[in-house]
């Protein structure tokens, strides 16, 4: 075989094989972990994360605006504290409230962030007061039918 | 007393095969340099291993494509979730059976040959005639289809991803009739980069080390005799094989701990 004919062959074989990792790479996969966006990183606290993971999305109206970026378990308020980092260019107020949210009946749970009427807005570090827990379907569960035992007792 | 002895010989005659092979390794990276001084060497290695390689690649992960995407879209739909097979397509090819099957193909397409071909030269005694012309046979001979394999495999694993990607494409969307955004989008939004991407490279660049080692000592190593290539050529697939789906679990093992 002829060495220049060798060459094309193997030009060709090597520029597919590059197509095909940027087309992986562009098109397959997409590049979410970038934590160390220079977003703005806040904490919530919360009584009960339910089933909340490293690298949960953050939501505000349904869209993606920040990452769970660490879970930790205070030991002196005895709550949960996260820590999510927010993406550059998008603020939230002050009095933003965060909730742990499930997508779908028994999907991947997600922090929803809803932002609040206060002028100033939240800075890196800031602290997120106003926060509800993860529905856990247990408890709610219970509370269904505790409440449920005592309509009865009631109307007897 | 006759089972020890066995057990014993077997133990140190591997032990043995693996120092000589990992000295082999160590000589073999030693005498690399003409591999890149005269490129063209490795070129036409590539040629071989990698270019001749691309037709069953391609043909074997169009129809593990289809099969994936078939398979899958069946239990997904039991789920409600039916749409959900292009990531489901996407991301056991690119975390597995790309870099997995891939070397498998390698290994017997190319392993195979290059072991023959080194034993052949070493049974007609080609390499003795080139070390007396002091040329070095491991720099001139073996070096080269070493690091053509090292270089081909990663892109044959990559091509083997984006065309059983493309055979779960044709399963998923013109046959089945998911829309065709739907397909792309949620594969797009759960691959991910470095955890799926990067870690499935890794895994077809040490799975190409791994078989294009043991394909030029097999053949390195081989007795000269036309059943010693022979037998040479049955252990490299049978080893390349074993030690890719080993691999496979202690890379797997460090990549995805499912956290």
């Amino acid at each position: 075989m002829n060495r220049s004919t060798i060459d094309i062959w193997v030009g060709i074989f090597v520029a597919a094989g590059i197509a095909a990792v940027i087309f992986l790479a562009l098109r397959v996969s997409s590049p979410s972990s970038f934590t160390s966006d220079d977003g703005i990183s806040v904490i919530a606290r919360f009584d009960n994360i339910g089933g909340l993971k490293l690298n949960a999305p953050v939501k505000s109206s349904g869209v993606v605006v920040g990452r769970v970026a660490d879970i930790r378990f205070d030991p002196k308020r005895y709550q949960a504290e996260v820590t999510i980092l927010l993406f550059k260019g998008i603020d939230f107020s002050k009095d933003s409230s965060a909730d742990i949210l499930t997508a779908g009946l028994l999907g991947e749970q997600y922090v929803g962030l809803e932002t609040g009427g206060d002028e100033a807005m939240l800075k890196n570090g800031d602290t997120i007061s106003i926060t509800s827990s993860a529905l856990v379907l247990e408890q709610l569960i219970s509370k269904f039918m505790l409440d449920k035992a005592a309509e009865t007792k009631a109307s007897q | 007393m006759n089972f020890f002895a066995w057990l014993g010989r077997i133990t140190l005659r591997s032990l043995a095969r693996l120092g000589f092979a990992a000295r082999f390794m160590g000589f073999l990276l030693t005498q690399s340099g003409t591999s890149f001084r005269r490129f063209h060497l490795t070129i036409r290695e590539m040629y071989f291993t990698g270019v001749m390689s691309l037709v069953i690649i391609g043909v074997s992960a169009l129809f593990v494509g289809m099969v994936l995407g078939l398979q899958m879209y069946e239990v997904l739909k039991r789920f409600g979730s039916g749409d959900g097979v292009g990531t489901v397509v996407a991301l056991s090819l690119l975390r597995e059976l790309g870099p997995v099957l891939a070397a498998l193909l390698f290994a017997s397409r190319a392993g195979s040959a290059i072991t023959a071909e080194i034993g052949l030269m070493k049974a007609t005694e080609q390499l003795r005639a080139m070390e007396m012309m002091a040329v070095e046979p491991v720099a001139r001979v073996v070096a080269p289809r070493f690091w053509a394999g090292v270089f081909s495999m990663p892109l044959l694993a990559a091509l083997f991803n984006v065309v059983g990607i493309f055979g779960g494409y044709l399963i998923a969307v013109p046959l089945i009739g998911i829309d065709n955004g739907i397909f792309w989008g949620q594969m797009q939004a759960n691959v991910d980069f470095h955890y799926d991407l990067v870690n499935g490279g890794i895994k077809s660049l040490v799975f190409g080390i791994a078989v294009s080692l043991i394909a030029v000592f097999e053949g390195y190593d081989a007795q000269p005799t036309a059943e010693g290539v022979s037998a040479a050529t049955t252990r490299t697939v049978v080893t390349s094989s074993v030690v890719i789906l080993m691999l496979d679990f202690v890379l797997t093992a460090l990549m995805f701990q499912g956290n």
